[in-house]
């Protein structure tokens, strides 16, 4: 079976969990931006955590089933429609809900957050490019970004849909960092000033990194590191001194020094801040990363 | 060789330069190192994805630090020498556009790393009074395929992208391919050779 896809907002993507593995050939990891929102959203309709699901930015999807099919959407809550010949009334965010023959899934606009996620069961199956169903939009690797028009197969449903599911809430509040690999080239009181005050996500945040206006962090050193490997989640601040949060399809090497890094589990919150809105750092309590 | 940890699971390993870099990522992927990415960089190696940042760093302390390139296989890259830099390049090494292209087809580079671009290869091997300084400002689109050379780097564009190498010519050679098994035909190790087309 398939899923037609009728209309998009600003940017829908296909993510797994990540193209990981070859960063050395340059290649981003991607996957999906809010992972516990995504793996809700499998587990409610009966995926293995693996299953592709569509990442969608401020909403405005509709897509039209060719054969039944339950459906979850999680993340960012949005109003939900789900039309048919003889019935359309709005359906609930976060549960299983079924999708007969020729209905037509629509997603409004998000309350709060920014990126929805819409499983399928069976999964979304476009062909996988390098080991994974991930975009991602540093480089596109990857299907290609899903457009009104786009037809999309969906796999063999392989569990039963878990009408309900009661996940533990993600943790929300002030993004916990650790020192990074180049705290040393900063001012001493660096980190504690990137936790002292609040920063404002800028409008230029994308899958890439979360761009961040506030006050900058002076430099020890004012050369540039040679470019080097990056990981998810570092905190890397570029000559003008405010930081930007690498995020999926951060570029695997980097030339600005990283001064901290944010938790992973801490992440998923990066992909549902809007522009304006206020972050906080915090020092991660407990034991300091091990010295080798 | 300084060992700078990167969280609780991932190491950055800081070397002396791009071969020596090469090499500690090669002997680290023989020694299958528990390690989701290896990424060489140009004075740096990170491992990332790493179960046990203390195991790696113990294992990594018995590399002894060599600068000796890993025997790769050898690819030779067509190249049509008829870039926007050519004469400025020729001009840089005082020679004319046959010269440089005699010079340049007479090197054999090694892939050191990809960056930049997936399957952007950063090739090692031209010597130091060959070094030709970057554009002042990029240009807004360099044509994927281009051949440019950048400080001591010698560089391939796998896709069209902005860029500020001074461009020699370009290749029809699969530089990336997803499709394929080895995506990238110069992953780090490869050593290359080009040739006039």
């Amino acid at each position: 079976m398939s899923l037609h896809v009728l209309a998009t907002g600003p940017l829908v993507t296909v993510q797994d969990r990540g193209r990981l593995g070859l960063a050395h050939l340059g290649v981003p990891r991607a996957g999906a931006l809010d992972v516990p929102a995504a793996e809700l959203a499998n587990r409610l309709v009966g995926n293995a955590a693996d299953a592709a699901v569509l990442e969608v930015l401020l909403g405005g999807l509709s897509l039209r089933a060719d054969a039944g099919c339950w459906v979850a959407v999680t993340g960012a809550p949005v109003p939900l429609d789900i039309a048919g010949s003889a019935r359309a009334h709005a359906r609930a965010h976060a549960r299983a809900e079924w999708l007969a023959t020729g209905e037509t899934l629509t997603l409004g606009t998000p309350t709060s957050g920014l990126r929805s996620y819409v499983a399928v069961s069976g999964g979304v199956d476009v062909p996988p490019v390098l080991g994974s169903r991930s975009t991602d939009t540093l480089a596109w690797v990857g299907p290609p970004r899903v457009e009104s028009g786009t037809v999309l197969p969906v796999g063999r449903p392989r569990g039963a849909p878990r009408p309900l599911d009661t996940p533990r809430a993600p943790r929300r509040g002030a993004l916990r960092v650790t020192a990074g690999p180049r705290a040393d080239w900063f001012d001493d009181d660096a980190l504690d000033r990137l936790c002292a005050t609040p920063y404002v996500v800028s409008a230029d945040s994308d899958r890439i990194g979360l761009r961040l206006d506030g006050p900058a962090l002076p430099r020890r050193r004012t050369d540039e590191p040679v470019s080097e490997g990056m990981v998810l989640g570092a905190v890397q601040v570029p000559p003008s001194g405010v930081p930007v949060v690498f995020l999926a399809d951060h570029p695997p090497t980097g030339g600005y020094p990283v001064l901290a890094l944010v938790d992973e589990a801490d992440l998923w919150q990066c992909a549902q801040l809007r522009p304006g809105e206020d972050l906080r750092f915090t020092r991660r309590r407990g034991s300091p990363a091990a010295t080798p | 060789m300084h060992l700078r940890p990167v969280g609780a699971t991932a190491l950055l390993v800081e070397v002396a330069g791009p071969a020596q870099a090469l090499a500690l990522a090669t002997w680290a992927r023989a020694a299958r190192v528990e390690a989701v990415e290896v990424v060489p960089a140009a004075e740096s190696v990170l491992f990332d994805g790493v179960p046990d940042v203390e195991a790696l760093g113990a294992l990594l302390r018995g590399w002894t630090p060599t600068s000796e390139t890993p025997v790769g296989e050898l690819v030779e890259v067509p190249v049509t020498y008829d870039g926007a830099d050519l004469a400025f390049v020729a001009d840089a090494w005082g020679t004319d556009v046959a010269g440089l292209v005699a010079r340049h087809t007479g090197l054999e580079f090694v892939s050191a790393f990809c960056g930049f671009a997936p399957g952007f290869a950063y090739l090692d091997g031209l010597p130091a009074e060959l070094a030709v300084p970057r554009l002042d400002s990029p240009r807004p689109r360099v044509p994927a395929g281009s051949v440019g050379l950048a400080g001591r780097w010698c560089g391939t564009y796998p896709t069209a992208s902005p860029g500020g190498w001074r461009l020699l010519g370009r290749t029809d050679a699969p530089l990336w391919d997803p499709s394929r098994d080895r995506p990238a035909l110069l992953a780090p190790g490869t050593r290359v050779r080009f040739v006039a087309a």
